[in-house]
């Protein structure tokens, strides 16, 4: 027994070391010294401050600010330590509820948009941390954005386009806008008075 | 469906095939002893891993000690790793001070990373160290993959050998698996993954202060050494509670690409592996073509039953997409429902989008890849050899319609053959069904289950079909972290890993065994298309007759009474 036990035991202490501390350290190494941005997180700084990360939703409430997909990450969403989704299935009626309630405060908020409510605008993500919106849903609160910031729509407008990247090679994902970088953008380009 | 997610399908296709002959090839220099590219740099490691653990690489295992290698190896993967998460709070790298776990959940994580399952009843960057992430999770994602090769290259040799007493040396197997063919993948896999934006590092979580002014902690840690493996080794536990669909995991489309690719990877190039062991490359493309078939079969059905959009929400004049619920705008619907099918073909388990958020017809479609035992590519090594039990059945078929005795690549098949065969199929059947009624019947079971109406039935049915087949994804509504569910889920995952292993392997020594028998007119060929189209037919009709009933009650109910305006 003891002969079959040893390269069992020996085996797993020493794949321990080898998968379970040399390889990750390893590529730790290597990531930080090649890709120092993207390893410690795509970290965003904006007058020496972390404001946040490129790849992670924050919350947005203030009408001059163009406001992510809802989230239900931690019990006010945007708890980039506890991502979470409603996981409410197809029939559950607290998800039909729900988005009936943020389709009204959306069209609240959004006086001056036309056409139909972007899906994504009114949706929980999967990870309670999207940081992108469809284009559509950028768009659609480009006129209280541009009000409330004292700018004409169609300058908003342009920068949305300016911010919206494609699909990758033509056929990867879906066409995005970054919330946070659009509202740094929009920060830089039309600051608040 | 539009055309960008045609081109992204046919794109992820042609990639899978492409690398299936060049992984396959190599793959099989690795598992024969040969010397390859990488002999020159991790020879030296390999012998001296052998001597420091008392492994004699030329000394071959018969089946019973081989089977028992496995046990072994697997039973002190659990202790070890029970006893690293309940520890949890006195190792290092645990810059968020996160405490032990207790010991129901602890012993639900053990069991399920060992197994290659990945079920998580917890999430991640609440509840693990950097350590036990590194230390713990990540090696069974590396030795547990291994493992399941290690098995399937065991029955390989039972066909391709002639009158046999062995079937290879485990540990041997172990090793060349992770140092020749794990490791290098992963290596440069999660650099690249690093280059798309998955952090890599072992400092604490960053507080930032947002545009208007809230505090925000961003978890992040060693992610990318853990999300290839997490795929290429199908094992599917994510870093964090959201899985793949969190951003730090899964942050660009071509990340997802990736993902999808080191899923299917190994599972497909073993097909060819396989081909080339026995002497007849053709029977390898043969199951990689049913895998196929089978595929593209549930894509087809969830993009159509996703795009239909939900009825109760396009009432409310939403924009197309509708169905944006538990889904990431990066992905949409193309890229989720893709994913989606080839993480649950394949027994990895990682999501990008909620599957529990999913229209019912595209929920059912993961539900049944694991319902028919993960042999579409199916989990790493797992996926051959439950294609293989198929194939046993299927040959057994042919031959009582044309009263033979059945044979395959030469081999008879007899009366213990199909009988080890039919308990491995059996097996999970019985977690699925068995455990799974258990758990609606009794009230500490039925209580984890919080959609109401079929639903609920259908969040029940994935939790068991996910553990028993090995998978780990889930409708993540479940509530999983009870003591009940803990220790049951383990058990099913239990019986869903060992109660196929252990027959696969008594197959392998019983085949192994025998005398080959020469091809004749009366041999029935096993490389082309009747032979496909008769494994298609009895993969469908056993797990058809299997689990039709419960799906009948659940996703197939829930999309009929969505049609008629009910919700719960």
């Amino acid at each position: 027994m003891l002969k079959e036990l040893r390269p069992a035991l020996l085996l797993l202490a020493a794949m321990t070391v080898l998968t379970g501390l040399v390889y990750p350290l390893a590529v730790t190494g290597i990531a930080q010294a090649v890709f120092p941005a993207q390893a410690n997180g795509s970290l965003i700084e904006r007058d020496g401050h972390v404001v946040g990360s490129a790849l992670i939703a924050q919350g947005f409430i203030r009408p001059e600010y163009v406001h992510p997909r809802p989230s239900a990450a931690g019990p006010n969403g945007y708890d980039a330590a506890a991502s979470g989704a409603s996981n409410l299935g197809p029939t559950a009626k607290a998800l039909a509820d729900t988005v009936t309630a943020r389709v009204e405060a959306v069209k609240a908020e959004n006086p001056d948009a036309k056409g139909p409510v972007p899906a994504d605008l009114v949706t929980a993500s999967a990870s309670g941390l999207d940081p992108d919106l469809s284009p559509a849903a950028a768009l659609y609160q480009a006129a209280r954005v541009a009000r409330a910031r004292g700018v004409p729509e169609e300058a908003v407008r342009a920068l949305i386009a300016e911010e919206t990247r494609g699909r990758f090679w033509g056929m990867l994902g879906e066409p995005r806008v970054n919330v946070l970088r659009l509202n740094l953008a929009l920060d830089e380009r039309f600051p608040m008075k | 469906m539009d055309a960008s997610g045609i081109l992204q399908i046919v794109l992820f296709v042609g990639i899978v095939v492409a690398i299936t002959p060049l992984l396959g090839g190599y793959m099989a220099r690795v598992f024969s002893g040969e010397r390859v590219a990488l002999s020159r740099a991790l020879g030296p490691l390999e012998r001296a891993l052998y001597r420091l653990c008392g492994v004699r690489p030329e000394q071959e295992q018969h089946w019973t000690a081989y089977a028992l290698s496995v046990l072994t190896f697997s039973l002190a993967g659990v202790l070890l790793l029970y006893a690293l998460l309940r520890a949890q709070s006195w190792l290092p790298f645990n810059p968020a001070g996160l405490g032990s776990m207790p010991p129901d959940l602890a012993f639900n994580t053990a069991v399920s990373f060992v197994t290659n399952t990945n079920w998580q009843a917890y999430a991640g960057e609440s509840a693990l160290s950097y350590f036990s992430q590194m230390a713990g999770l990540t090696v069974q994602n590396f030795v547990s993959a291994a493992a399941g090769i290690a098995v399937a290259v065991a029955l390989i040799r039972g066909f391709a050998r002639r009158s046999a007493r062995t079937v290879g040396n485990f540990y041997v197997d172990l090793t060349r698996t992770t140092l020749y063919v794990l490791l290098p993948v992963c290596v440069v896999g999660a650099l690249v993954l690093v280059w798309q934006g998955v952090p890599q590092t072992l400092g604490a979580y960053t507080e930032a202060t947002t545009l208007e002014g809230d505090r925000q902690v961003i978890a992040h840690g060693p992610v990318a050494s853990q999300m290839m493996i997490k795929h290429l080794g199908t094992n599917g536990g994510g870093f964090f509670g959201q899985n793949a669909a969190h951003p730090f995991e899964n942050p660009t489309p071509l990340a997802n690409l990736i993902h999808m690719v080191a899923i299917f990877a190994i599972g497909a190039g073993l097909t060819n592996s396989f081909g080339r062991m026995v002497g007849d490359v053709r029977q390898g493309w043969a199951l990689l073509a049913v895998m196929g078939v089978l595929f593209l079969a549930g894509v087809a059905v969830a993009c159509w039953a996703e795009a239909q959009g939900n009825p109760a929400l396009a009432a409310l004049g939403l924009d197309q997409p509708v169905n944006m619920e538990g889904k990431e705008v990066r992905f949409g619907i193309a890229s989720t429902i893709l994913f989606a099918v080839v993480t649950t073909a394949a027994s990895c388990g990682a999501v990008n989008a909620m599957h529990d958020s999913l229209m019912p017809l595209a929920g059912m479609v993961p539900l049944v890849n694991m319902m028919l035992g993960e042999v579409i590519v199916g989990g790493v090594g797992a996926g051959l050899y439950g294609m293989l039990l198929f194939v046993v059945m299927a040959v057994f078929i042919a031959g009582l319609m044309v009263g033979r005795t059945p044979e395959y690549l030469g081999k008879k098949i007899e009366a213990r053959e199909i009988k080890l065969a039919v308990l491995a199929i059996l097996a999970p059947a019985f977690g699925i069904l068995g455990l799974g009624a258990l758990s609606i019947v009794l009230p500490a079971g039925a209580a984890s289950a919080t959609a109401a109406g079929p639903h609920g039935l259908s969040e029940i049915l994935y939790a068991y079909t996910s553990a028993a087949a090995n998978n780990g994804s889930a409708f993540a509504g479940f509530a999983a972290n009870t003591p009940y569910q803990n220790g049951m889920l383990a058990l099913a995952m239990l019986i869903g890993r060992f109660l196929i292993i252990v027959p696969v392997l008594a197959i392998a020594g019983s085949v192994a065994a025998k005398k080959a028998v020469p091809v004749s007119a009366g041999t029935f060929p096993t490389h082309g298309g009747l032979f496909v189209g008769l494994l298609v037919g009895v993969i469908l009709i056993v797990g058809g007759l299997t689990f039709f009933p419960t799906l009948a009650l659940g996703p197939i109910a829930e999309h009929l009474l969505l049609a008629t305006g009910t919700l719960f």
